[in-house]
């Protein structure tokens, strides 16, 4: 396994293929030899009976420089040193990551509640569209009001 | 002649039926009621009614516009109809 090189203080990636979590998170830790605290969230298709796979589409003039913008708000309003999001997009089946977010402190609570207004804000405010195939076709997912309310609780 | 092209992400590409539309207008720029008609005439009248509902977003050029009935479409421009997200 090869570390990924990162960049710093933010690294924002949109993958079409896979996501290579161990090798992001080497990178991420080596590159922030400082940080007292890491937290990473690693988000993945979750395996439902009825899902066969699922497919995330964007708009690339909107959606890199948006999750750029949402690394770089938590950067500044949690005193983070780094911010990795690398984010899948086309399709992807079961048990597949979808999301890893990093963030690095140099206290914990600061480095969780980056991972987590991070998290919060890709999941309503970012330009990902996600459907689902299921037996009988694909169904578009609709936006849930528990995101927004995930989201509002940073306002 | 303007050639503008119509991206509908997410399930507006349902209910246009397709992922994009290219449309030449003989007679110059678009204006916001010409782009209407020509999705209504041209591809359907959901697509329409789609792209005139504020829940709707709507970027011209990859940049998101706020007021779209002001809007100019010239030869090359692209515009993005871009309903709620549910990514993540």
């Amino acid at each position: 396994m090869a570390d990924a090189t990162v960049s710093t203080p933010l690294d924002v990636r949109l993958l079409d293929a896979g996501l290579a979590v161990d090798e992001a998170l080497a990178g991420f830790n080596a590159a922030f030899p400082g940080a007292g605290a890491v937290v990473s969230f690693l988000g993945n298709v979750r395996p439902d009976g009825a899902v066969e796979a699922l497919e995330l589409t964007h708009y690339a003039p909107l959606t890199l420089s948006g999750i750029e913008e949402i690394a770089r708000r938590a950067l500044d309003r949690f005193a983070l040193s780094g911010v990795l999001a690398w984010h899948r997009i086309g399709v992807m089946v079961p048990g597949d990551p979808i999301v890893l977010v990093a963030t690095a402190a140099r206290h914990r609570r600061d480095a969780f509640a980056g991972a987590q207004f991070v998290m919060d804000h890709l999941k309503s405010a970012s330009w990902l569209w996600k459907r689902e195939k299921r037996a009988d076709g694909w169904h578009w997912i609709e936006p849930r009001p528990v995101d927004h309310s995930d989201r509002a609780r940073w306002e | 002649m303007s050639v503008v092209r119509v991206l509908y992400l997410g399930r507006l590409q349902d209910i246009a039926g397709r992922s994009q539309s290219e449309f030449a207008s003989s007679s110059g720029d678009l204006d916001w009621p010409d782009l209407l008609a020509v999705l209504e005439t041209h591809v359907n009248p959901a697509i329409a009614e789609a792209a005139r509902d504020p829940r709707n977003k709507l970027a011209l050029n990859g940049q998101l516009q706020a007021d779209r009935e002001g809007l100019v479409f010239r030869h090359g421009d692209e515009v993005a109809l871009l309903p709620p997200v549910s990514g993540g």
